[in-house]
């Protein structure tokens, strides 16, 4: 447990001098605060003039969901693939760390620094609540971030999980982009064509099923939290796996 | 310490590794020699917990590098061929953040030390990556040292660094090789016979030879060879020579001085200097010319009929 912390924690400083992390903290901030201006002034004369409707963050938890389903390849490609690249995987794999504990705290030293990320954009919705009438429904607020929690925690175990597998970066990249899109919108396709339970599958399997009509309307469903955290899972266990046979090769 | 037992390794179908036997034990400095592609990394890599054999069986430290292969790394100290450093970190981190891996406890206090026995302690809070070759080698050093292992597995440890450089790598792995087991590969073939206990040499995955530096040369040669060299007039010298019991292939090497051999053990030095004496020359040097590491490794690599191999 130590270990994965020991990992984490290295990772984590690396990202704040790493100018990738940099550009994309600023990209996604930017584009959530254009965003948010339009819609807090009209919320401000709206609230003035008495009939605007109770402020709502889930636009900003929505359009944050979708920047980072674009941006994460970019954070994740490099975290095992440069190590393979320069050789200081050999030094990982020969210290007493286990597979999973040098994946796990990969994947942790990534996700914290998405949070500190989201930590940020919380400005948006502290501001709606105290400047907007009559505030915010922070339950559901709360619930629509711990749905970007989750997601940004599925997007970083699948990025480390694709990572592992190459030791080129941007091969990493494009396949880890390349999951992202089919679990954004392929794997919903055949759930508008195909009626009854199989389209019902292909319905749970749509990754944004679980946040745009789950997490993001304020309800925490378990069938929800499950395939979340499966979907970790699922990533930390394919980076594992994928070190290990690095070692069997 | 290290027991090495029938080990092979196969990369698909070619065989990197075929029945490796070997053992070091503590205190013992033992290098390993032989050509690229030799299957030294291989080797290393296997008994560091970095992958594991196809087939036979290596105890490091007491521990089976397969089943246990955790309890290795902890007492395995490993500078691989391509030092594994972060850049963009300094030496002071890096080592930090190794020894929190290795869970050492004041690990700040450990890396200093670290740094001192390297000679890095001036520069650690520069980053890695400014660092010369010869320093990130010796941070890839402190960093095999950090735990104070039992065993230490360095590959290459004086690859690319300048002559003043591998003097002080070289020293640091004599005085850590004192009270532990120190595997080390290399291809200068001087270095081995300075300071290994022992050597082994590896070609095409089989040790075809594995002996201390001297007895290796006596081996290859089957007999030891002489030089003797007189002041002046040396005309007459090889007849002197030849007559004496025992000495074998007799000529004149310069002006000066002759060489000779004797089968090994059956040292004639004592009668050729006294009947050398007794005809009247004056002798100045009398010594073993023996074999250089280089000409032993390359009659046992060369791809010759067996005939002559140990």
């Amino acid at each position: 447990m130590r270990n994965i912390w020991t990992i984490a924690k290295r990772e984590y400083d690396q990202y704040f001098i790493s100018p990738i992390a940099y550009v994309i903290a600023f990209a996604i901030l930017l584009i959530l605060g254009i965003d948010f201006a339009g819609y807090f002034g009209d919320a401000m004369r709206n609230s003035f003039q008495n009939f605007g409707s109770a402020p709502d963050a889930s636009r900003t938890t929505s359009l944050l969901a979708f920047l980072l389903m674009l941006t994460t390849p970019a954070i994740t490609m490099r975290l095992i693939s440069e190590e393979a690249r320069t050789g200081t995987l050999e030094l990982l794999l020969t210290a007493p760390v286990r597979d999973f504990e040098l994946v796990a705290g990969k994947w942790l030293g990534a996700l914290l620094y998405i949070l500190s990320l989201v930590f940020v954009t919380l400005i948006y919705p502290i501001l709606l609540n105290n400047f907007i009438e009559p505030g915010l429904d922070i339950p559901a607020t709360l619930t629509a971030y711990l749905g970007v929690v989750l997601l940004s925690g599925v997007f970083i175990a699948i990025g480390t999980g694709i990572s592992a597998l190459f030791k080129n970066q941007i091969a990493s990249f494009f396949i880890t982009f390349l999951v992202f899109l089919a679990l954004w919108w392929l794997v919903g396709f055949p759930a508008y064509f195909i009626t009854g339970s199989a389209g019902e599958v292909f319905n749970y399997l749509n990754i944004t099923e679980h946040f745009y009509n789950g997490f993001n309307t304020g309800v925490i469903e378990l069938k929800n939290l499950v395939y979340y955290i499966s979907l970790i899972a699922l990533g930390l266990f394919t980076g594992t796996i994928a070190i290990e046979t690095r070692r069997w090769r | 310490m290290i027991q090495v037992n029938g080990l092979i390794k196969d990369y698909g179908i070619r065989r990197a590794l075929d029945n490796i036997t070997f053992d070091a034990n503590q205190g013992e400095i033992v290098g390993f020699l032989g050509p690229n592609g030799a299957g030294k990394t291989t080797t290393m890599r296997i008994l560091t917990g970095y992958m594991p054999p196809s087939g036979g069986e290596a105890i490091v430290a007491g521990y089976d590098v397969v089943e246990e292969s955790l309890e290795v790394r902890k007492r395995v100290g490993y500078l691989p061929e391509t030092v594994p450093l972060y850049n963009d970190m300094t030496a002071l981190d890096y080592l930090k953040f190794m020894a929190s891996l290795r869970q050492i406890p004041n690990a700040e206090d450990r890396a200093w030390e670290t740094l001192e026995l390297v000679n890095l302690d001036d520069r650690a809070t520069n980053y890695i990556g400014n660092f010369s070759k010869g320093m990130r080698q010796r941070v890839g050093l402190a960093q095999a040292l950090l735990h104070r292992p039992e065993v230490i597995i360095l590959d290459e440890p004086t690859i690319g660094l300048d002559p003043a450089q591998v003097v002080e790598v070289r020293n640091v792995i004599r005085e850590i090789g004192k009270d532990r087991t120190v595997l080390f590969s290399t291809h200068i073939l001087s270095e081995a016979q300075q300071i290994c206990d022992r050597v082994l040499i590896i070609n095409k995955g089989k040790i075809v030879a594995e002996d201390t530096p001297e007895n290796l040369q006596s081996r290859v040669l089957g007999a030891e060879r002489v030089l003797l060299r007189v002041r002046g007039d040396a005309d007459g010298l090889d007849v002197i020579v030849k007559k004496v019991k025992g000495t074998s292939k007799v000529e004149f090497k310069q002006a000066d001085a002759v060489e000779f051999e004797f089968a090994a053990g059956q040292d004639v030095r004592p009668q050729v200097a006294k009947a050398v004496v007794q005809a009247g020359y004056e002798l100045v040097e009398m010594r073993p010319v023996g074999m250089s590491l280089e000409e032993i490794f390359l009659e046992l690599t060369d791809d010759k009929p067996a005939g002559k191999r140990a």
